[in-house]
């Protein structure tokens, strides 16, 4: 921002230019939250007031889930937080290629977690044979926990953004190169998601692992590509125009995701371990 | 001054060609006239005005549909229009009037009043702000686009308007009972408006915080622009509640689940639940800026300072957050139960309490002032006392056994219409009024000023005030027509007349301020000789608002302004100096990706109303179901968002002369 042009020193907890020293984009994202919160509030409250009164023939919840594997996954959504805290630390202290490798780690485990409820969606519909329509369980679960997954997928294209964002050359153009990258980076943790981390999943579960690849061979290969020009565009390319002064972009995007986090701490407790106690 | 000028790198003469440091695809929009800089534009004033024009259009619509309803209940047994017809025009009235008519006339005011009384040049973000003018457009399209049907047999598809009511009560949302596409469209359009309304009050949640002169601590805001702040975060906080309703209708409807089914396990009072949890917040959102005009024009006219402005503000406050509590209200016949009941109308009771102490203090502002009837003032005068009717008739309904009694009957009609019209509706008018030279730099003529406002006071009151006795006589709202031995012909007719008076009384005013706009007596900088800083600039104001941002020394800035010249000369020209010196005036650049985006909306949210149905082009049938339209919309908005985050804030100066001159400057420095 240009107020710090002029001091030199970039205070990363107070900015000058405004009344409260609250950088705007940081109040902006924080008055968001707030509504958010009412988002989750009325899809969590729906699924309470239907727990409640549940009609009968609705599916019974601790016979479709599977708590371990969700304990699982929740914890990597919890460790991905520590990645995301450590990105904006370093670029606070303008290094890039570290702020580089959080941003990736984050989304990687923004994706294994994506996985995990890819794998869980696909197995609760086809193995425990609970949908959307069969049960006003099924409808309140893939609506709350479909909602959620969104947001997290939606937090992976934003550090995705900023990922190939740090690539920006410092003498100008490369807008191209930046749509590539973006692309990569789509195809790459689409593939992980979707089939990748899922398929990974039931491999665990007893699935033959060559059966993964037959199964999936088309996007597994498609992914395999995107992750080799991953590599390939992620090389360093000159100076670049990002640094320190970005800090506030890249904290903006960990409020969000730090924010999904906590969501979901509420909806494993109040949707999940609920029904085990 | 002249000497910093010279000095500086940034002013004058050719610049070096700026290198390219943003990613820009094209070019940006630099148009300051034409329709370019209409669809480009990032400046507050010009997107208020949209906002504005678009508003009054929908309000003149909304009015046209209620006069066409009130035709059909003139006399007994009327024929004038078809029951469904009927049900069409009185969803469309109320829908429009909430969401198409008062909410964003009050989105106008917020754009052209909040940063000026803030002493700011622009919003904090100013692309944003544009996003969600356009997007808000196409909610509007979204919901308006129905009434096609009635234009021609080929457009019959959309089934009509939406025709559900505008709080389109579970289960009659139901695919069983409207498998017409006019409900998805309703539902997606109301989506739309929430997503304009959210965003943009995150940007003046944002601006009033943040972005306030020097000097200017919250309890020296102007009233106006406190009620701004706290309808902004009520908008934030209720709209969720209604988006994910819609969002549970949208899935019930299209893909399958029973959240208001009540064959699959569903609740329709689930959806009673989340829409009044957002629809009574919703009525202090039509209802707090409101009070925020009057709380500006009565000081004006009174030649007095606002009595008691921190309980007001205090007063506003409390109002949204009692605003929370007190939605099932709205739902006393459903059979809640005795302790929720009585909890809901105890929160009722105590919410008309803030609400009565703002009247006192009106009255207070009033009392021993100079009172000048000018043409606001009477409209806000008139505020005043409609509003105070409403409101008796709203603390009746707090009691939960009278409630029963008037619960969907014309007295429930009485009741909103004297708070949305003779509450709202006058203030707005009274605003439009009163900020009109500023903005348009003329004079609306007072002597027909007056004769509209008593056309619309008269015809108002000879409309609504018989609907008390027709609710209580049992007349039910919503009601096609009705037999002529009830006992309702005589009022009905008498408000059918009125209603017209109204109608003329409304076509006055219009017809009286387009005149103005181009005949009108040029008007100063200061017509009212008012208090507040938009006083202090130029009419119409200029792109940058203030030459010098400034020093705020009280709470009526520019009173303390006009009285002490001196003081604040010397203080505008170091700001000024000071200013020149980092570079000049810094203003947001245009940007197309605001307009493009909401496009890529428009595309995916019509296409994602009838996801399901094969798209047909001249009788064959292209694709089996509308989701290649819709990811197509999706991916144009998406891009357009990606692109617009590329190419940044960019930005210009503007130089400011010794002899007032205009200046501009691009560079390469921000």
């Amino acid at each position: 921002m240009s107020s710090h042009a002029a001091t030199g020193h970039i205070d990363h907890h107070h900015d000058h230019t405004t009344s409260t020293g609250i950088p705007n984009k940081k109040l902006l994202w924080w008055a968001f939250l707030a509504s958010d919160c009412m988002f989750f509030g009325a899809l969590i409250s729906t699924h309470m007031v239907y727990r409640l009164n549940p009609p009968p023939g609705n599916a019974v919840p601790t016979q479709v889930f599977n708590i371990e594997l969700t304990s699982f996954s929740t914890f990597i959504l919890l460790m991905s937080s520590l990645l995301m805290a450590l990105a904006v630390n370093a670029i606070q202290r303008g290094n890039v290629k570290s702020t580089r490798t959080m941003l990736l780690g984050t989304m990687f485990f923004g994706c294994i977690f994506l996985g995990g409820q890819v794998y869980e969606f696909e197995h609760f519909v086809h193995a425990k044979n609970m949908t959307l329509s069969n049960s006003i369980f099924g409808s309140t679960f893939y609506t709350l926990t479909g909602t959620h997954g969104t947001h997290v997928a939606i937090g992976v294209l934003l550090l995705g953004m900023m990922y190939v964002r740090t690539f920006k050359p410092a003498n100008g153009g490369g807008l191209f190169m930046n749509f590539a990258h973006l692309l990569a980076i789509c195809v790459t943790f689409g593939v992980a998601f979707i089939w990748f981390v899922p398929g990974l999943i039931e491999v665990i579960y007893g699935l033959p692992i060559g059966d993964l690849f037959k199964r999936a061979a088309i996007p597994l290969a498609v992914g395999a590509a995107g992750l080799v020009s991953l590599f390939w565009l992620g090389r360093s390319r000159g100076a670049v125009e990002f640094g320190e002064k970005n800090a506030i972009d890249v904290e903006a995007i960990g409020l969000y995701w730090h924010f999904v986090d906590i969501v979901w701490i509420i909806i494993f407790t109040a949707v999940y371990l609920l029904e085990y106690l | 001054m002249a000497e910093a000028l010279a000095k500086n790198a940034y002013t004058g003469g050719a610049h070096a060609p700026a290198k390219k440091a943003t990613f820009d695809l094209f070019a940006r929009p630099t148009a300051k006239t034409g329709l370019v800089s209409w669809l480009t534009t990032v400046d507050h004033k010009k997107i208020g005005m949209l906002y504005g024009g678009f508003a009054i259009f929908f309000f003149l619509v909304g009015g046209l549909e209620a006069l066409l309803i009130r035709t059909q209940l003139m006399v007994p047994n009327n024929r004038f229009i078809s029951a469904q017809l009927y049900n069409e025009l009185f969803t469309m009235h109320g829908t429009t009037m909430i969401f198409l008519a008062v909410m964003p006339l009050n989105a106008a005011f917020f754009n052209l009043l909040v940063p000026i009384q803030v002493g700011a040049r622009d919003v904090a973000f100013p692309r944003l702000n544009a996003f969600s003018l356009w997007v808000w457009v196409v909610g509007a399209i979204l919901l308006n686009v129905g009434w096609l049907s009635h234009v021609s047999d080929s457009l019959k598809g959309f089934g009509g308007a939406p025709d559900v009511g505008w709080f389109g009560y579970a289960p009659l949302t139901s695919k069983v009972f409207t498998p017409d596409l006019s409900t998805d469209l309703w539902v997606l359009g109301l989506q739309v408006l929430g997503l304009s309304s959210i965003v943009a009050s995150l940007n003046f949640i944002v601006t009033i915080i943040n972005m306030r002169a020097p000097g200017l601590t919250m309890m020296r805001l102007p009233v106006f622009t406190w009620m701004a702040l706290v309808t902004s975060f009520l908008l934030v906080l209720a709209l969720p509640a209604i988006a994910i309703a819609l969002v549970e209708v949208m899935m019930d409807r299209n893909f399958g689940t029973s959240f208001f089914e009540v064959s699959g396990g569903g609740q329709p009072i689930l959806w009673q639940h989340l829409f009044w949890v957002f629809g009574h917040p919703e009525v202090y959102i039509l209802i707090l800026p409101p009070m925020g005009y009057v709380s500006e024009i009565l000081p004006t006219f009174a030649r007095k300072p606002l009595f008691g402005y921190p309980i007001i503000v205090f007063s506003g406050v409390a109002i949204g957050f009692i605003g929370f509590g007190v939605w099932s209200h709205h739902m006393f016949t459903t059979g809640l139960g005795n302790v929720a009941t009585a909890a809901f109308a105890l929160a009722t009771m105590a919410i008309a309490v803030p609400t009565g102490v703002k009247i006192f203090n009106w009255i207070g502002t009033l009392w021993g002032g100079q009172i000048m009837t000018r043409v606001p003032m009477m409209f806000a005068l008139g505020f005043i006392w409609m509003f105070m009717l409403g409101g008796f008739s709203g603390i009746m309904h707090s009691a939960a056994p009278a409630d029963a009694q008037q619960q969907d009957s014309y007295f429930v009609i009485a009741h909103f219409h004297y708070v949305l019209i003779g509450g709202a509706t006058f203030a707005l008018l009274a605003a439009i009024h009163f900020w009109f030279p500023k903005f348009f730099g003329r004079m609306v003529p007072e002597f027909w000023g007056k004769v509209s406002f008593w056309l619309i006071f008269v015809g108002f009151n000879c409309t609504f005030f018989p609907m008390h006795f027709l609710g209580l006589n049992g007349m039910p709202r919503r009601t096609w027509t009705y037999d002529s031995n009830m006992g309702w012909n005589e009022a009905n007719l008498f408000a059918t007349l009125g209603a017209y008076l109204l109608g003329i009384g409304i076509f006055t005013y219009f017809a009286v301020l387009v005149w103005s706009l181009f005949k009108g007596k040029v008007a100063g900088n200061d017509p009212w000789d008012a208090r507040t800083l938009e006083w202090s600039i130029p009419s119409p104001p200029p792109e940058h608002n203030f030459a010098a941002i400034p020093t705020v020394h009280a709470r009526d800035a520019w009173w303390y302004e006009k009285h002490h010249q001196e003081e604040i000369a010397k203080e505008k020209a170091e700001h000024i100096k000071a200013e020149e010196s980092h570079g000049g005036i810094h203003m947001p650049d245009q940007s197309w990706y605001p307009f493009i985006s909401a496009i890529g909306l428009m595309i995916g949210a019509y296409n994602f109303a009838q996801l399901h149905s094969p798209v047909v082009l001249f009788g064959n049938q292209v694709f089996a179901s509308h989701l290649p339209l819709a990811l197509t919309g999706g991916v144009i908005m998406v891009g357009a968002l990606y692109l617009w985050a590329l190419e940044g804030p960019g930005g210009y100066h503007i130089h400011i002369g010794p002899d007032g001159k205009v200046t501009e400057s691009r560079g390469d420095h921000h």
